[in-house]
C-alpha cells in the first residue's frame, strides 16, 4: 500500500472518523483515499478553503468532542503552526501528520527532514509542545498513527506525525492491527456538546490574569514533563556495546543509516545507530548513554543540520559530533554514508573533524 | 398598570432608555452606583404606558417591567 | 403582578465589559431571546471571536469555544460537521469578520455551512483601541486614521451583507441595526429567522448588525446613535439581502 494511503486507512482503523484538509504535493493521496473511503464509514470528509482554516476545523471538531485528523506537508504546516498553537494552548487532542518536503519558501516537493526545528521546537507561539512521532516506513507509519489518537487523548495535546515525502510515496506491505485491539476513544466530559443542565463548557486558551495563565501554563508544563518521563521512543541498532563511531539518525534516513551500519560491519568496524521515534520527546538519555560508549557520533539527516542540535545537547560536549546531511531531495545511498563513517575511522587520534556546523 | 423597575448596580449610566422612553418617565440619579456611574432612575413613573421600548434599547438588560392587570401589547417583541 | 419584560434565561447574571451605551449588549440580549423563545440553548454551542465580544463565554449560559483572531466560521464549521445535531453561532466584529477572517466567512458561506454568524460592524476596531476597520467609514478619523479614512488609499469600507449575498449557495443574509427600539424588534425577527433556519437544517445565516462604538468614536452613546443614522446607514442599507428561498444569490 502507498504509505499516503496506508496513513489515510490507519486513521479510519484508529476510529477517527473525521478528516479535514488542504490539498499539498506530496501528500494529496491522504486526501484523496479519505474522500473516497470515509463516506463508505458514515466519516466526515471536508476539503478546507486553506490550511489556517483546516487547523481551526480541528479545534472546533475536537472540541466538540470527536477524533479527527489532518495531513499536511511542508508549506501547509507552516500555515497551521498558529492553530497548532491554540490547539495546544486550549488543550485539544488532535492528530497531524506533515509529509516533509524541501524548504525553505516553496523549496521541492522530494523528501526531507527540513521540518525538525519546526515540529519539535514549536512553529507556532507560546510556551508549548506538541508530541513528534517519527516513523522509518509505512507499517510504522500506520503503527504510530493508530498509537497518536491515543497519546492525544491521554495527553489532551497534538500529536505530531513526522514523515517525509520518501513515507508518503513508497509502497510497502502493510498490516492493520485487529480494531479491537485498539483503545476506544477516551470520553470527553469538557467538550463543548451542548450546555442542557450541567455547568457550562468553555474551550479556551485566553487567560487574562497572570495567574490564571501562569497556571494553565505550567499545568501544560507538567504534561511536557510527564511526556517527557514516559513517551520517550526509540530503536537502538548494535549501540549497546562498544563502538568507533554512534550514528544518529531518524526517518527514512536511519533507514539507509541502519543499511550503512549492516555494510560496515560486515566489514568488521564497529559502528552502531540510535533512531530517535519520539522527536519530543526527544531520548536524550539514551543518545548520552549511547555517545559513551562510541569515540565519534555521527548525525547524518536530510537537512543542513537541524537535530544535530539536539544531539549536541545530548552528548553534551563528552564526545566529537559531527553531521553530514544532504536536502534538495537528493538522498545518499548507504555507501555514501559508510564513506562518511571511514572519514572519521581515518582520521588522527586526538583530532575531531569536523564536518558540520558545530561542535 | 405598569412597573419599571431598573436594577442601579447593572446600570451603566448610558442614558439610551431616557431617550428611547417617549412618555418622559426616567431621567438620571444624582447618585453614583459601587461602579462609579450615574445610573437611570424613575422619575415619573405614573406616566408609563408599559411601552417596553426603554428595556429593549438596554444594553446592560438592567430593566425589568412588570404590569398590573391587562396589558395591550403596542407592538410583538 | 406579571413580568413583561426581562433578562432571557441564555443571559447569565455576569455585568458585561462593554463600554457604557454600547450596544453589544442588545445583540448578545437578542441572540439569547432568540435561543430561549426557539428553544435551542440546551444544544447551542457559540463561538467567540477575537474583539470586544471576546469575552461573550461569560455573558451566554451556553457551552462556548474561543476561536482565534477571525477564525470562528472554521471551529464552527469543524463542531457542526461532526456534530449536525447541535446549534453553533459565531458572533465576530468587524476586524475579525471582514478582515482577518475574511476567507473563513466567505468559504463557510459558500460551502452552505448550517451556522450562524452574527456580524456586529461598528466601523471600527474596539478592543484594540479604535483602529481603522474594513468597515471604516470614509473620513472617519481612527487611531491608525488620524486624518480620517483616505478611500483613494485604503479603499471603500466593505459592505459584507451585500458581498455575501453574492453568493449562489442558498443562505440567509441580513442587515439590521440596533440603535432604536424600532430598529432593535426588527434586527430581533431576523436574527430568530437565522436561528430557525439553521434550526431546521437549511442554510448558513449571516446578519450584520450596524452597532456603536461610543467610546472609539469619542461621542455620547445618543451622539452615536445619531451617527448610525445620519452616517452609517445610507452607506449600509438595511434589509434582508437574501433568503434561501430564492433560488441564486444577488
Amino acid at each position: 500500500m502507498k504509505g499516503n494511503e496506508a496513513i489515510g486507512e490507519a486513521a479510519v482503523c484508529a476510529g477517527c472518523l473525521n478528516y479535514f484538509a488542504y490539498p499539498i504535493t506530496p501528500q494529496s493521496e491522504v486526501a484523496e483515499y479519505l474522500s473516497r473511503r470515509l463516506p463508505e464509514v458514515g466519516g466526515t470528509f471536508l476539503q478546507g478553503e486553506s490550511e489556517v482554516a483546516v487547523s481551526y476545523m480541528l479545534f472546533g471538531a475536537s472540541a466538540a468532542g470527536e477524533r479527527v485528523f489532518t495531513t499536511s506537508s511542508s508549506p501547509g504546516i507552516s500555515l497551521m503552526a498558529e492553530g497548532m498553537s491554540y490547539l495546544s494552548g486550549a488543550q485539544l487532542p488532535v492528530v497531524i501528520v506533515n509529509i516533509v518536503r524541501g524548504g525553505p519558501g516553496l523549496g521541492g516537493i522530494l523528501p526531507a527532514q527540513s521540518d525538525y526545528m519546526q515540529a519539535v521546537k514549536g512553529a507556532g507561539h507560546g510556551d508549548y509542545h506538541v508530541l513528534v512521532l517519527a516513523p522509518a516506513g509505512v507499517q510504522e507509519a500506520v503503527d504510530l498513527t493508530i498509537d497518536a489518537f491515543t497519546l492525544a487523548e491521554r495527553y489532551s495535546n497534538p500529536v505530531l506525525i513526522l514523515g517525509d515525502g520518501m513515507i508518503g510515496q513508497m509502497m510497502e506491505p502493510v498490516e492493520f492491527p485487529d480494531p479491537e485491539t485498539i483503545p476506544p476513544p477516551q470520553p470527553r466530559p469538557w467538550a463543548t456538546t451542548g450546555m442542557k443542565d450541567r455547568r457550562q463548557n468553555l474551550i479556551r486558551s485566553l487567560f487574562l490574569s497572570p495567574d490564571s495563565l501562569e497556571y494553565n501554563n505550567m499545568h501544560l508544563r507538567a504534561k511536557y514533563d510527564a511526556m517527557e518521563r514516559d513517551e520517550v521512543r526509540y530503536e537502538s541498532y548494535h549501540a549497546e556495546r562498544k563502538m568507533d563511531v554512534l550514528i544518529v539518525a531518524y526517518g527514512t534516513m536511519a533507514r539507509i543509516c541502519k543499511t550503512a551500519v549492516d555494510v560496515l560491519r560486515e566489514q568488521g568496524l564497529k559502528v552502531g545507530l540510535v533512531r530517535p521515534i519520539s522527536l519530543y520527546p526527544y531520548p536524550m538519555q539514551v543518545v548520552h548513554e549511547a555517545a559513551q560508549k562510541a569515540k565519534d557520533v555521527l548525525v547524518v539527516e536530510l537537512s543542513t543540520g537541524q537535530m544535530v542540535e539536539d544531539v549536541h545537547h545530548a552528548v553534551a560536549g563528552s564526545r566529537p559530533v559531527h553531521f553530514f546531511g544532504k536536502t534538495g531531495g537528493n538522498i545518499p545511498p548507504p555507501d555514501r554514508i559508510a564513506d562518511e563513517v571511514r572519514k572519521l575511522l581515518v582520521k588522527k587520534p586526538g583530532k575531531s573533524r569536523k564536518t558540520g556546523r558545530k561542535s | 398598570m405598569p412597573c419599571v423597575k431598573i436594577d442601579k448596580e447593572r446600570c451603566k449610566g448610558c442614558e439610551l432608555c431616557t431617550f428611547a422612553c417617549h412618555q418622559h418617565v426616567l431621567g438620571m440619579s444624582k447618585e453614583l452606583n459601587t461602579k462609579g456611574y450615574f445610573p437611570a432612575l424613575v422619575e415619573r413613573g405614573p406616566r408609563c404606558i408599559g411601552c417596553r421600548m426603554c428595556a429593549v434599547m438596554c444594553p446592560d438588560v438592567a430593566i425589568e417591567i412588570g404590569i398590573h392587570g391587562v396589558q395591550y401589547n403596542l407592538y410583538e417583541y | 403582578m406579571r413580568t413583561i419584560f426581562e433578562k432571557p434565561d441564555a443571559l447569565t447574571d455576569k455585568i458585561t465589559h462593554y463600554c457604557p451605551g454600547c450596544t453589544h449588549g442588545v445583540i448578545h440580549r437578542l441572540v439569547a431571546e432568540s435561543l430561549d423563545e426557539l428553544g435551542l440553548r440546551e444544544r447551542t454551542v457559540g463561538i467567540a471571536p477575537v474583539g470586544c465580544a471576546v469575552l461573550a463565554y461569560h455573558y451566554f449560559n451556553t457551552d462556548f469555544q474561543e476561536a482565534a483572531h477571525g477564525r470562528a466560521a472554521a471551529l464552527a464549521t469543524g463542531a457542526k460537521r461532526v456534530r449536525p445535531d447541535l446549534i453553533l453561532f459565531t458572533y465576530q466584529g468587524d476586524g475579525d469578520l471582514a478582515s482577518i477572517g475574511m476567507a473563513e466567512t466567505i468559504h463557510a458561506c459558500n460551502r452552505g455551512e448550517k451556522i450562524t454568524t452574527i456580524f456586529v460592524n461598528n466601523a471600527v476596531y474596539g478592543m484594540t483601541g479604535g483602529q481603522m476597520a474594513p468597515t471604516t467609514m470614509p473620513g472617519q478619523v481612527t487611531t491608525t486614521s488620524p486624518a480620517g479614512r483616505d478611500v483613494a488609499e485604503c479603499g471603500q469600507p466593505i459592505r459584507m451583507a451585500e458581498v455575501l449575498s453574492q453568493i449562489k449557495t442558498p443562505g440567509y443574509i441580513a442587515r439590521v441595526a440596533v440603535h432604536t427600539p424600532a430598529h432593535i424588534v426588527k434586527a430581533k425577527r431576523c436574527i430568530k429567522q437565522a436561528f430557525k433556519y439553521q434550526a431546521e437544517g437549511r442554510c448558513y445565516s449571516l446578519v450584520e448588525c450596524l452597532s456603536t462604538c461610543p467610546t472609539n468614536w469619542g461621542m455620547t452613546p445618543i451622539e452615536s446613535i445619531k451617527w448610525v443614522e445620519e452616517t452609517m446607514m445610507p452607506y449600509y442599507p438595511l434589509g434582508v439581502k437574501r433568503t434561501p428561498d430564492e433560488g441564486e444569490g444577488g
